[in-house]
């Protein structure tokens, strides 16, 4: 079963990571739906 | 995991149900990526912002897991993720997530 | 021609009960949790003066241990202190809190810093004692007031507490009755930065062995914004500073564009002087009292001290060519653009492969990079990993994808063309800037070749947009021109021997080390 596609997505990247944006790109392919995407900086 | 955050993360989940969200992660280790996924299903383990004592139970996994590059189409994934995918440790990202995802996931 | 990098200064200053009062994870702890297990432990994790002063990383901060030398020794580095640790080093020194407070009431020019006046008696001696505070900075020390007044301007008036070794000291008064952006929090961070960066302005003058009349135009890269409500962010800490430390003939401004500005700064710093605008300009930037203690709470659970408990300040003299130093290359600058999008492949490539590429360059062609240097002990435990190694990793990544580098050759990289990082994580501080001075040295001393300095920025933490930022530039050996007027043959000799006895000086602390 496909955990992404038709879901409401929340993103929380990591500036050091992988950040919101790119995650957005990978989370639209896969049918999901991105509600939120933000990015978190610790340094 | 930052507060505003935690805020927003609560909000989502009263607005569309606990069962209709998947949040994805892409913080840098195993550990941070652990907290932010304790942070989202059982509640905010440092006890600092809105989710502190709330239990979501959310579905909950970090961009870099086999599970959901499966999903993503390859060549997104290849431009936006795959340089990241040689740098972070995702073998102890996987441990971590799998194991907050065991015990406190609802949905799955 | 090029521009060249004449000389840095490296500032830390002890603010331990500034992370227990100004750091913003404290402060917000004390809202949202005031009861919290961690407020009551962290003032047993406060590390001492000497403790912080004798810490590897600082000392290599300040010039007087190299990042390879801080490299041999085995990660984490806190609790390994360093013997014969010195407050001063040859790129600066680090400041106690309680010298730091006194030259903080020196920085205000509107009468919102007083000082208990025993404390201001206790301590004066000492910052005079400083080689690189004159008279003309003594002469603006207060004599200060009573405890008592100190005491109800806090309850009373809405001044922003100032305490040393837990004890009330003094107090920074509000600037305005309503305005939130004269606050008397929002004076004490930006007197704070503005007094940290003249600390560094001093340093920079010092080492680069320039006149402080020379200096025409000033930089300020930090991260506070100093203005009132109809002008939140108007400015100006890079004139403020350059007018306590001296530099007479000095304009400037303030450049901001988070953790990536001193990189920005440095560009603008080059161009304005190969322009001939200007024939010194210093980029300065003083420290962040919000971030002390930033993340103190893993810190805390993992039996660690509060390692976030200096601000940084750094200071880099750019001037025109003068034959000897290292200049910086404006033909191959790096660029996050607005286009470039937030993939880390693709915010590496902008940064690192496609300023090389104009040159006809490879990756493997610089000698060692500098991205940000934030020290590891600091990051590690705080789940952000290793920052300078990641960004070592994706760098060498990008090599591998490009057929620059064989995936074996992948491992070793980071070791080759890297350095260890160093840096406290004061935002714009270790972003690049941390590897001036040595890389500097190391080109003058024939070590290394290319440097490559690389500021990276969360502008997404502004709320004004989702993008990412940064820039870069390469530092190269000089090629020998000169600038047409103002180098005699003589001054040449001068500085080729000044550079001599520098790496002379350096090659016998190496052979002392050994």
């Amino acid at each position: 079963m496909s955990i992404l596609s038709g879901k409401k997505v929340i993103i929380i990247g990591d500036r050091d990571g992988i950040p919101g944006p790119a995650i957005e790109e990978c989370a639209k392919t896969a049918g999901a739906e991105v509600v939120f995407s933000s990015t978190e900086c610790f340094v | 995991m930052d507060l505003e955050n935690q805020k927003r993360v609560k909000e989502f989940a009263e607005q569309y149900g606990p069962e209709n969200i998947v949040v994805l992660l892409g913080a840098a280790e195993g550990e941070a990526s652990g907290l932010a996924a304790e942070t989202v299903t059982a509640g905010d383990p440092t006890f600092a912002g809105p989710l502190t004592g709330v239990s979501l139970g959310l579905t909950v996994y970090h961009i870099c897991e086999p599970e959901i590059k499966a999903e993503v189409d390859e060549q997104v994934y290849e431009d936006q993720i795959s340089m990241m995918e040689m740098v972070l440790d995702v073998d102890d990202i996987v441990n971590e997530m799998s194991s907050i995802r065991e015990q406190y996931c609802k949905y799955l | 021609m090029n521009s060249v990098i004449k000389g840095a200064g490296y500032v830390l200053v002890h603010a331990p009960d500034m992370v227990l009062h100004a750091g913003t994870t404290q402060t917000t702890e004390k809202i949202v949790n005031p009861d919290s297990e961690y407020l009551k432990e962290l003032p047993n994790h406060i590390r001492s003066y000497e403790d912080v002063v004798a810490y590897m990383p600082n000392q290599t901060y300040i010039g007087n241990m190299t990042p390879e030398e801080l490299a041999e020794h085995e990660q984490p580095w806190v609790g390994k202190n360093m013997e014969n640790a010195q407050r001063y080093g040859k790129f600066g020194e680090i400041m106690p809190q309680d010298e730091f407070l006194v030259l903080m009431q020196v920085c205000d020019v509107f009468e919102l810093v007083y000082l208990d006046k025993e404390f201001v008696s206790a301590t004066k001696d000492k910052l005079a004692a400083d080689p690189v505070i004159g008279e003309d900075i003594m002469a603006k020390v207060a004599e200060g007031i009573d405890g008592a007044e100190i005491k109800r301007l806090v309850d009373e008036e809405h001044a922003e507490p100032l305490y040393h070794m837990g004890n009330l000291v003094g107090c920074v008064k509000r600037a305005h009755d309503v305005d939130v952006n004269l606050s008397a929090h929002v004076m004490f961070e930006n007197i704070a930065c503005k007094a940290s960066s003249v600390l560094a302005l001093l340093h920079a003058v010092k080492a680069a062995g320039i006149d402080k009349a020379d200096v025409e135009y000033v930089i300020d890269c930090a991260e506070e914004a100093c203005g009132d409500m109809n002008q939140r962010g108007g400015g100006n800490f890079a004139k403020a500073a350059a007018e306590v430390a001296g530099l007479v003939n000095a304009s400037g401004s303030d450049l901001r564009g988070f953790c990536a500005a001193p990189a920005h700064a440095m560009i603008e710093a080059a161009s304005l002087v190969k322009a001939g605008s200007y024939k010194t300009v210093i980029v300065t930037a003083g420290g962040c009292t919000a971030k002390l203690g930033m993340n103190g709470k893993d810190h805390v659970k993992k039996g660690l001290p509060a390692i976030e408990d200096v601000l940084g300040g750094f200071a880099v003299v750019i001037s025109a060519n003068d034959g000897v130093n290292p200049e910086i290359n404006l033909d191959m600058l790096g660029r996050h653009c607005v286009g470039t999008g937030s993939a880390p492949q693709n915010v590496i490539g902008s940064l690192v492969a496609a300023p090389l590429a104009k040159g006809g360059l490879k990756i493997t062609d610089v000698d060692k990079y500098s991205p940000e240097m934030q020290n590891p002990d600091i990051t590690k435990p705080a789940g952000a990993g290793d920052v300078p190694l990641a960004n070592y990793k994706m760098i060498g990544a990008l090599a591998v994808k490009n057929g620059e580098l064989d995936k074996k050759e992948l491992a070793s990289f980071p070791a080759k063309h890297g350095l260890v990082g160093w840096a406290p994580t004061q935002g714009h501080i270790p972003s690049g800037a941390p590897y001036i001075g040595f890389a500097r040295e190391d080109i003058l001393a024939g070590k290394i070749n290319r440097a490559m300095i690389i500021g990276k920025g969360s502008l997404f933490l502004g709320r004004m947009t989702n993008l990412f930022d940064g820039v870069s530039f390469t530092i190269q050996p000089n090629s020998g021109a000169q600038a047409e007027e103002g180098v005699s043959e003589e001054k040449v000799k001068g500085l080729i021997a000044k550079a001599m006895k520098e790496f002379a000086e350096t090659l016998m602390a190496d052979a002392d080390a050994e």
